[in-house]
């Protein structure tokens, strides 16, 4: 029986400079770092600052235009129709190019479609990028040593993670089922909702099971747990957090300075 | 607590009349259970369902529960302590492979039980390396746990286990769900363990062959959860045999009353299911096998075998008609087929139905309906029948299946062979006239195996095509009468009934 293989995302991928030796935690960090600041104003110039020295810096780590395109190709489909909707649907003001019925292609609208779309890439890319090659296990070893999160839980979420594949084979077998039974012709929603409650006992029954398998090994229990993998944090950490800082920095500044600075809430 | 890393040696374990009843329950699961288990003694625990094999080992595991899941009469200690405190002192192998697996790399799942009990880092990795080795797990450290065998999982489990170094080894039907190769891999490793660490044993298992030899104690639960024999495994198995056998252990010794296979299909009796130079494959995955030319022979039974990984599923679900084939064609004869072509891929699902049924190799996988009479209707509807004859049929089938006393039950709440009865009873209701079956014996007990194997007997001989993937040798014993083996590589080669050709 062949199970969706989170391990196989990550041994495929080439390997990235820097980045690599940063710890997943704090690429976590650096990607809020990074982004938080771009989701507060609403204008090209930040975006396209931020878009700009990114792309620079991930070249440098190592990413080409084809890994680019590979791994990030939900993102550029998604901004340019975030940005197409703006267009034809954004505040309208200035001069009218285009209407039809609700749609107006204005100057302002125009502004907003290239705004949108430099803005998803500047926020969606880095996040991609940056989580390319962590692996659950690294992530959460890092949450619970350097971050501190309960143990319990960051432990508890990870090991749930081993059973999602087994619900993507379950939902496989049970569509097929439902043609065996006869009921595979009509009634999809109908189907559907079988299919999800079958899905939760088979659920249940299997988080109880690896509940009771992890008790058994000793987990949940009051006393202080070691950790067979050490996950630490070092310079590179420093650097990468500063380096996000700098650039979310000098994307606000620079919006600032061009006077387009439009926080969202003015 | 006691969480000393060199705190090994075997385990002693005393009950004096001990019994535990799960919340919401009114009868109690154990009661009066008085048991003396010596350092390293190994214990093979027998007795029929639901009479608390089970629920012994989770409360020798520390794993029962407060007083929110039961509550407890008498005493039960682990070298004098109450087995929850003694956290380490046990280690528990459960049925399901799939189910404990906790992490995604082979080492680190090993490492898990170290990690909670505080075992210095240094010392886990020197632990995980000697409990990866005794299990005979020959796999690097970060080998994904995803690509593992049954067999090969269990072991791990097995490692992750003894890692901790436990006292006393505890394994709940360990291999219930493993083919033969997975079986005997399973037991091999659990012999070396002991013969390295002297460990106390106790393992639950219906198969008693397996553990025969390991064990040099049988105790016997009773079905009212009280202690029915204690002692060498050769007297109490000679003194309990037939009682044994009637509660659904698998005692050796104990002829199975069923028919024997034999080459049943009438000469000049055609295909029921052929293939042209198929390939099979699940969609989007890679292609498993290419230009099979198989023959299903028409109202007998076969069986189709090989090893795990093999592509055995993937060829019933092919053959049934609901993957499509990747390469080749799969042909109904007319017999089948009645007027509609003859690729049961291209049927709809409504003409599956009186054709060509499928058992899942899961009962979960197949319900839909939440009862049982549901359950078993819900084909006939499908098909148009009128109201009145839906209902004779279900009712032919419940009585037939002796499920018409759980007619309002849930089927999810019905027990393994209970719900193994249900499937193939769910498929019978529209009396198709080949039925494909995977793995159908999995867990079941000596009763369920026996039951179902003589209903199988019975729909070949009122002229059903049988079709069976199985490890099963029993089974294999009993329904291959025709034989289909399939290998890793792309070779098929189909083997003629007979004594000697015993995959």
């Amino acid at each position: 029986m062949s199970t969706v293989d989170l391990a196989d995302a990550t041994t495929s991928v080439p390997t990235l400079r820097f980045v690599d030796r940063v710890n997943p935690a704090t690429r976590l960090a650096a990607a809020m770092v990074l982004t938080t600041p771009l989701l507060l104003t609403v204008d090209w110039v930040s975006a396209a600052i931020a878009l700009g020295i990114q792309l620079v810096l991930f070249a440098l780590a190592g990413v080409t235009p084809g890994l680019l395109v590979r791994r990030t190709w939900p993102i550029l489909v998604a901004a340019p129709l975030a940005g197409i909707s703006m267009l034809l649907y954004g505040r309208p003001s200035g001069t009218v190019y285009w209407e039809f019925w609700l749609a107006k292609v204005t100057d302002g609208s125009i502004q907003l479609a290239i705004a949108v779309t430099l803005r998803v890439l500047a926020i969606g890319l880095p996040a991609a990028l940056l989580f390319l090659r962590v692996d659950p296990t690294d992530l959460a070893d890092g949450l619970a040593q350097v971050w501190r999160l309960p143990a319990r839980f960051v432990l508890g979420a990870l090991a749930a993670t081993r059973l999602v594949g087994l619900f993507v084979e379950d939902w496989r077998a049970m569509s097929l089922a439902r043609r065996a039974r006869g009921i595979g012709d009509h009634g999809a929603v109908r189907r559907a909702s079988t299919m999800a409650f079958a899905l939760l006992v088979l659920a249940i029954r299997r988080g109880s099971k690896l509940a009771t398998a992890m008790e058994a090994r000793g987990f949940g229990a009051d006393a202080p747990r070691t950790w067979a993998r050490p996950s630490t944090v070092g310079a590179p950490d420093a650097v990468l957090v500063a380096i996000a800082a700098a650039v979310a920095a000098a994307a606000i500044a620079g919006a600032v300075w061009a006077g387009t600075f439009h926080p969202v809430w003015a | 607590m006691d969480r000393a890393p060199g705190a090994a040696g075997p385990a002693r374990v005393d009950a004096t009349g001990w019994g535990w009843r799960h919340a919401g329950r009114r009868r109690a699961a154990l009661q009066g259970i008085d048991l003396r288990i010596h350092p390293g003694e190994r214990v093979l625990l027998l007795g029929p369902s639901g009479s608390g094999k089970s629920t012994l080992l989770h409360a020798l595991a520390g794993v029962l529960g407060g007083d929110d899941e039961g509550e407890h009469h008498g005493r039960l200690l682990l070298d004098g302590r109450a087995p929850a405190e003694a956290r380490g002192r046990a280690g528990l192998v459960l049925q399901d492979p799939d189910s404990q697996v906790i992490l995604a790399r082979v080492g680190d799942d090993v490492a898990f039980g170290c990690e909670n009990l505080g075992i210095p880092r240094d010392e886990t990795w020197s632990r995980v390396r000697e409990a990866i080795d005794a299990v005979g797990l020959d796999l690097p450290l970060d080998h994904p746990t995803s690509r593992l065998s049954g067999g090969q999982k269990q072991r791990m489990a097995l490692a992750g286990a003894i890692a901790m170094r436990p006292g006393l080894l505890l394994l709940d039907e360990p291999t219930a769900n493993l083919d033969p190769v997975g079986v005997a891999e399973v037991r091999e490793a659990v012999a070396r363990v002991l013969d390295r660490t002297g460990a106390t044993l106790v393992v639950v298992e219906h198969r008693v062959d397996v553990w025969l030899d390991l064990v040099d104690r049988v105790v016997i639960l009773g079905a009212d959860g009280r202690l029915l024999a204690d002692g060498p495994p050769s007297v109490v198995l000679d003194a309990r045999r037939e009682a044994l056998a009637a509660a659904g252990v698998w005692v050796p010794g104990v002829p199975l009353e069923v028919p024997e296979a034999t080459d049943a299909a009438a000469p000049g009796a055609g295909p029921a299911i052929s293939t042209e130079s198929l390939g099979i494959g699940r969609p989007r995955g890679a292609v498993l096998h290419e230009g099979l030319d198989l023959v299903v022979p028409d109202a007998s039974s076969t069986v189709l075998t090989g090893p795990n990984g093999a592509g055995k599923s993937t060829l019933a679900l092919t053959l049934g008609g609901l993957l499509a084939p990747r390469a080749g064609r799969v042909v109904a004869a007319p017999r089948i087929a009645r007027g509609i072509g003859d690729a049961p891929v291209r049927w709809r699902s409504r003409e599956l139905l009186s054709r060509i049924g499928t058992v899942f190799q899961e009962p979960e996988h197949q319900f839909v309906a939440s009862t049982v009479r549901d359950e078993v209707a819900v084909a006939p509807r499908a098909l148009g029948l009128a109201p009145a004859v839906v209902d004779a049929r279900v009712d032919e089938v419940l009585q037939r299946l002796r499920l018409d006393h759980l007619a309002a039950a849930n089927p999810f709440t019905l027990s393994g062979g209970e719900a193994r009865r249900l499937t193939v009873g769910a498929v019978l209701a529209t009396r198709p006239s080949a039925v494909i079956l995977d793995e159908p014996t999995f867990g079941q007990d000596r009763l369920g195996w026996v039951e179902l194997v003589r209903l199988l007997h019975e729909l070949v001989n009122e002229g059903t095509t049988l079709l069976s993937v199985t490890h099963d040798a029993a089974f294999i014993a009993s329904l291959g009468g025709h034989r289909i083996r399939l290998d890793a590589q792309a070779s098929v080669a189909a083997a003629a009934a007979g004594r000697d050709g015993r995959a």
